[in-house]
């Protein structure tokens, strides 16, 4: 076994603990800690593939800015117990009989047809580089420039519906 | 770089421990200094009983803090409120690991680098670790059952979140002037100039924002204990109180040293180069300047009205260091294209207009606010 591949299976083991933890939680505070545990052994899985800058981008924005402000709206409503009883009492049946499906499709699929006829490629050699972030760039702002400017012209326009929405109207008392 | 190299791991031991144990006596040593900062400044004397000078009275602290009573409210979250003060604790510590204390050495036949971890992402590894410095003090907050402590600790995360984005805009403009994300390669790019003469506004926007980050005055919310309430500690005593009070002066000293890489020159300095044992003291030296200027502001300004600190992180200090950020980017694009080295020094002169012009907004409209007319 190499160090990678043991690096490998203890990250899967809390990556996959940390996520039952999050659903089998009975205090949502509680979950979206195990969340945030979630997002930081995903960003670890990015370094050990040789990604320092989605690993890093995921910590800031899924760790660090989502899931303080879900802690924060957690937090302001009183929201973190959770009820014991199921409004939707044919939920959990429905949702494990989908799982099950879904789970014996996707490992049919993978045995079959995602099984690589040739070697396995390796990622790009420069990906591993320091100008891993110069060539990132490259591709985003070159080949991908569109799709990064609708992006933030949607993140955008959902910002400027926020203010709307909260603002205070004209002769309205606070 | 091969796992079985023992020694590689042995000198990452080593360098971690020198780091953690610099900045835990740095912090001890770091309040005696304020105190007695402080109190020259006040006209006072400052605590000068305990040893020589009063040097030895952050031991004398510790011990007290040690064995002072620990309080748990009634019906708090026992679990959190007790991995609060130590999730608040480790961002301060491992954020140190990227900061470049020396060119390289070479010591028992091998070259060892002055610093922890040599990232390509370094400036990017500091704003993920700022951001998940919010936890503690939101769960500090939460796990208290109190609602003082609970809104104390809304407060300063959103505080946090707010000035995050002036940080990052300021990291950002120091990136651009560099043209690399590793710290090293900000510090070598310093040689002939401190970014700081290049852009005096960014550094300024950048001490404004980490101030604001480590809750330290005029921001300091948390220590406004008769207005207030105190903050997200208000429930905390003993050594756990003590752990969010060391947290926050080591992240005084680890923003200093960032401050003082992205912007004074980091290890910098007179025959860095003949002597690399030098950048180190460099280092402890800028760092110490910017403690006492921090102490400093502490002991000058009063503290401000909470909506005004968001006002004035959302609609000044944001704004200023997007402008900031595209001042820079521009005149290294318009010198590169041109060949023409005025650009690049439009640069200074345009973003030290932009400052005076934002002050001379905030003057206008206190001015307007306080007597109702210009």
């Amino acid at each position: 076994m190499t160090p990678n591949l043991i690096l490998f299976l203890i990250l899967a083991l809390v990556a996959v603990a940390t996520a039952l933890g999050m659903l089998f939680s009975k205090n949502a505070v509680y979950s979206a800690l195990f969340l945030v545990l979630n997002f930081v052994t995903v960003a670890v899985f990015y370094l050990l593939l040789g990604a320092p800058f989605i690993a890093m981008a995921q910590i800031t924005v899924y760790a660090g800015a989502i899931m303080v402000l879900f802690l924060f709206v957690i937090m302001l409503l009183g929201a973190e117990r959770l009820p014991d009883t199921h409004v939707l009492p044919w939920q959990k049946p429905l949702a494990t009989v989908l799982t099950v499906i879904l789970a014996l499709e996707s490992t049919y699929l993978l045995w079959t047809k995602a099984r690589p006829s040739g070697a396995v490629l390796p990622p790009g050699a420069e990906v591993n580089t320091v100008d891993n972030l110069r060539a990132m760039a490259m591709t985003l702002f070159n080949d991908y420039l569109l799709p990064f400017e609708v992006t933030s012209v949607l993140l955008l326009v959902a910002m400027v519906g926020v203010i709307v929405l909260v603002r205070r109207e004209k002769g309205q008392k606070s | 770089m091969m796992l079985s190299d023992w020694t590689l791991w042995l000198e990452w031991l080593i360098k971690s421990l020198v780091v953690t144990f610099g900045l835990l006596t740095g912090f001890a040593y770091l309040t005696w200094y304020e105190r007695r900062a402080l109190a020259r400044i006040q006209a006072r004397i400052g605590p000068n009983r305990a040893g020589p000078q009063g040097l030895l009275q952050p031991i004398a602290d510790a011990i007290k803090l040690i064995f002072k009573e620990e309080l748990v409210p009634a019906k708090a979250d026992k679990t959190l409120f007790f991995w609060a003060p130590v999730i608040t604790m480790i961002p301060s510590l491992i954020i140190a690991a990227v900061i470049p204390w020396g060119p390289a050495i070479e010591m028992f036949g091998r070259v060892i680098r002055l610093s922890i971890a040599d990232l390509n992402v370094g400036v990017l590894y500091l704003m993920s670790i700022a951001s998940i410095a919010v936890y503690g003090i939101v769960l500090a907050g939460w796990s208290s059952n109190n609602k003082y402590a609970m809104l104390g600790g809304l407060r300063s995360s959103a505080q946090m979140i707010s000035y995050e984005l002036a940080l990052g805009l300021s990291f950002a403009t120091s990136i651009i002037l560099a043209n690399s994300m590793r710290m090293l390669d900000i510090v070598e790019a310093q040689r002939n100039l401190w970014f700081v003469v290049v852009q005096p506004v960014g550094a300024v926007i950048f001490w404004i924002a980490t101030l604001a980050e480590v809750n330290r005055a005029p921001f300091d919310m948390p220590e406004a204990e008769q207005e207030l309430t105190a903050g997200y500690h208000a429930e905390y005593s003993g050594m756990k109180f003590a752990l969010f009070f060391m947290a926050e002066y080591q992240k005084m000293i680890v923003v200093s040293a960032i401050l003082a890489t992205l912007y004074f020159g980091g290890y910098l300095g007179p025959f860095v180069d003949r002597f690399p044992w030098l950048g180190p003291i460099y280092m402890i030296i800028k760092i110490v300047i910017l403690l006492f200027v921090m102490i400093w502001v502490r002991a000058t300004w009063p503290r401000i009205r909470y909506d005004r600190l968001m006002a004035f992180g959302w609609k000044i200090l944001l704004p200023l260091s997007l402008a900031i950020a595209f001042i820079t980017a521009t005149g290294i694009l318009l010198a590169d294209l041109s060949g023409n080295p005025l650009y690049f020094w439009a640069i200074p002169v345009v973003s030290v207009l932009a400052g005076l012009f934002t002050v001379a907004v905030i003057y206008r409209e206190l001015r307007r606010k306080a007597y109702g007319r210009v």
